[in-house]
């Protein structure tokens, strides 16, 4: 009995071991080939092709595009503090790729002895755990900015660290009214109650409109990319930075959006709910079940990433002003008037 | 005061409410954006696909040859006189007997060099020639990475052999015929 167990949870660990390495494969390929996709994709909205060169389609342009950062002279600035610049963009790095454990990736595959989860962790508290950890994200700019010891990537670094900090509040407000729905702060739960109910974007399209803008904000993706305003910041916090150390900035940035992708299509696009389709009827295996769920989510994921590029590519950066007029009168009264009355919506429904 | 009639007087009113939260304005302008993902691509994919030069394109300059193969260049240096930048210097040469079949006067350019750092590629040199000896190609001057591969000598400048280099000669004298000539080249 005692030895079965033990055989039971290495098995557990190994099943999450390999769940975690498939996870973070994920996340750079995705990562690879959203700079791919965000080339080609810019290329036709200014009526040109994109990198084409690098293989058919250009399919090996990431490679080149690592291989050359890779590459590249590393230089280290005489003034900066050593530890914290090497700190900045291992923090962003790692915040990016922790925050895709608890995430529900497809259909648990229900196996004969046991059941599979495409989840690294189910915890209680799972969408509180994306946000506390996405917040630790802006220390990955606030400590590269400081630890460059160069003016403008301060100014970057504290820009990003209020932008953050303004765009949280009503992504949190947002948040809220879904969790009045839903009941449960489990990524998980909250897929289930979707495939029951319906997706939750149609019961709060406001509610997703402002959390889809707060993402854009927290990605720090145009039109929010003030920390790294080029025209007025000379690259922001990353000014100082070359080699693989940009390198990792710039894919914790697509990295960045991939989990926010994931998280708002499980918070409001139902997961990896297949639409019009009811799972528990499925009548085939259970490994092509889990697969299918798996491709709809990564669908899902994938039109969030062209929207993020689509708007990327169509507007230009706000001004600081701008943007902070719009986190803090526009959107914060919008999501506490989203809350209010889904709340009252829901008690007189209730009644 | 009006300076064009064109001129649109500026809209600096406040932001209503709606204009304010940007919301309508960014879709329309993504609207354009898709828009143009699915319009023709102005690219040229360059090494494959090339696109041709106007027809009165002056690029590198050619030394022509007549039917036969023979050079029509004299020597006579008008093209050197009319040239704006000094790009041309030549030195003249006799023919001798045995030499007909290679030139066609009895005087010819030993030596003829263009240098193409110098050349503004105005033609002048193309309309004082008396000769049609030399006339400016539809081709770009190629990069080179010292200043003495700039200098053409004959070796680059003379047009192919229209005899025994047939295509090569057709290709370099592109859409263009010889003024002297009763039979055009095909």
């Amino acid at each position: 009995m005692n030895v079965y167990l033990i055989a039971m949870d290495s098995w557990y660990i190994v099943e999450k071991l390999i769940l975690i390495g498939a996870l973070i494969g994920l996340s750079f390929f995705i990562a690879m080939y959203t700079t791919l996709a965000e080339r080609k994709i810019a290329g036709w909205m200014q009526d040109r092709l994109g990198p084409n060169r690098a293989g058919p389609f250009g399919i090996f342009q990431p490679l080149a595009d690592g291989g050359k950062l890779f590459f590249k002279e590393e230089i280290t600035p005489v003034s900066s503090n050593r530890f914290l610049f090497l700190l900045g963009p291992a923090l962003a790095m790692i915040v990016a790729l922790i925050t895709s454990t608890v995430i529900p990736w497809g259909a648990a595959y229900v196996g004969e002895t046991r059941t599979v989860a495409l989840q690294v962790a189910d915890v209680d508290m799972g969408i509180l755990i994306v946000f506390g950890i996405v917040s630790v994200g802006v220390y990955g700019i606030m400590i590269g900015g400081w630890a460059s010891n160069n003016k403008f990537s301060l100014i970057a670094a504290i820009r990003g660290a209020s932008q953050m900090v303004s765009y949280e509040l009503p992504m949190g407000l947002s948040l809220i009214a879904v969790l009045f729905m839903t009941g449960s702060l489990k990524m998980s739960a909250m897929v289930e109650y979707q495939m029951q109910h319906g997706w939750n974007v149609l019961y709060q399209p406001l509610g997703f409109l402002i959390f889809f803008v707060c993402a854009l904000a927290e990605c720090n993706r145009t039109p929010f990319d003030l920390p790294e305003a080029e025209n007025e910041l000379n690259f922001g916090y990353h000014q100082e930075y070359s080699s693989m150390k940009l390198g990792f900035y710039l894919f914790a940035e697509y990295i960045n959006m991939f989990v926010s992708s994931a998280v708002m299509a499980t918070l409001f696009l139902g997961g990896y709910d297949i639409p019009f389709f009811d799972e528990s009827a499925w009548q085939g295996s259970a490994l092509v079940l889990s697969a299918l769920t798996f491709a709809v989510m990564m669908a899902k994921v994938s039109f969030f990433l062209f929207l993020f590029i689509w708007i990327r590519w169509t507007i230009p950066r706000f001004r600081y002003d701008q943007l902070m007029n719009l986190g803090w009168k526009k959107l914060i009264p919008l999501a506490l008037i989203n809350m209010l009355i889904s709340a009252a919506l829901l008690l007189f429904l209730n009644k | 005061m009006q300076l064009t009639q064109r001129a649109k007087s500026v809209d600096r009113s406040p932001l209503t409410w709606l204009e304010s939260i940007y919301l309508w304005n960014i879709l329309k302008g993504m609207a354009i954006t898709l828009r143009h993902m699915f319009m023709k691509k102005a690219t040229i994919q360059y090494p494959e696909q090339q696109r041709s030069f106007s027809k009165v394109f002056r690029g590198l300059h050619v030394l022509n040859r007549d039917e036969a193969g023979r050079e029509n260049c004299t020597a006579c240096g008008l093209c050197a006189v009319a040239c704006p930048a000094e790009a041309i210097t030549m030195e003249a040469a006799e023919r001798q007997t045995g030499e007909e079949h290679l030139y066609r006067e009895e005087k010819y350019a030993a030596k003829y060099e263009i240098n193409m750092l110098r050349c503004i590629f105005c033609g002048l040199c193309e309309e004082a020639c008396p000769k049609d000896a030399i006339y400016l190609s539809q081709t770009v001057a190629p990069a080179n990475y010292a200043r003495k591969g700039f200098i053409y000598s004959k070796n680059e400048l003379l047009i192919p052999h229209p005899i025994t280099e047939r295509e090569a000669y057709v290709k370099a004298l592109g859409d263009r015929q010889p003024a002297h000539s009763t039979n055009p080249v095909k």
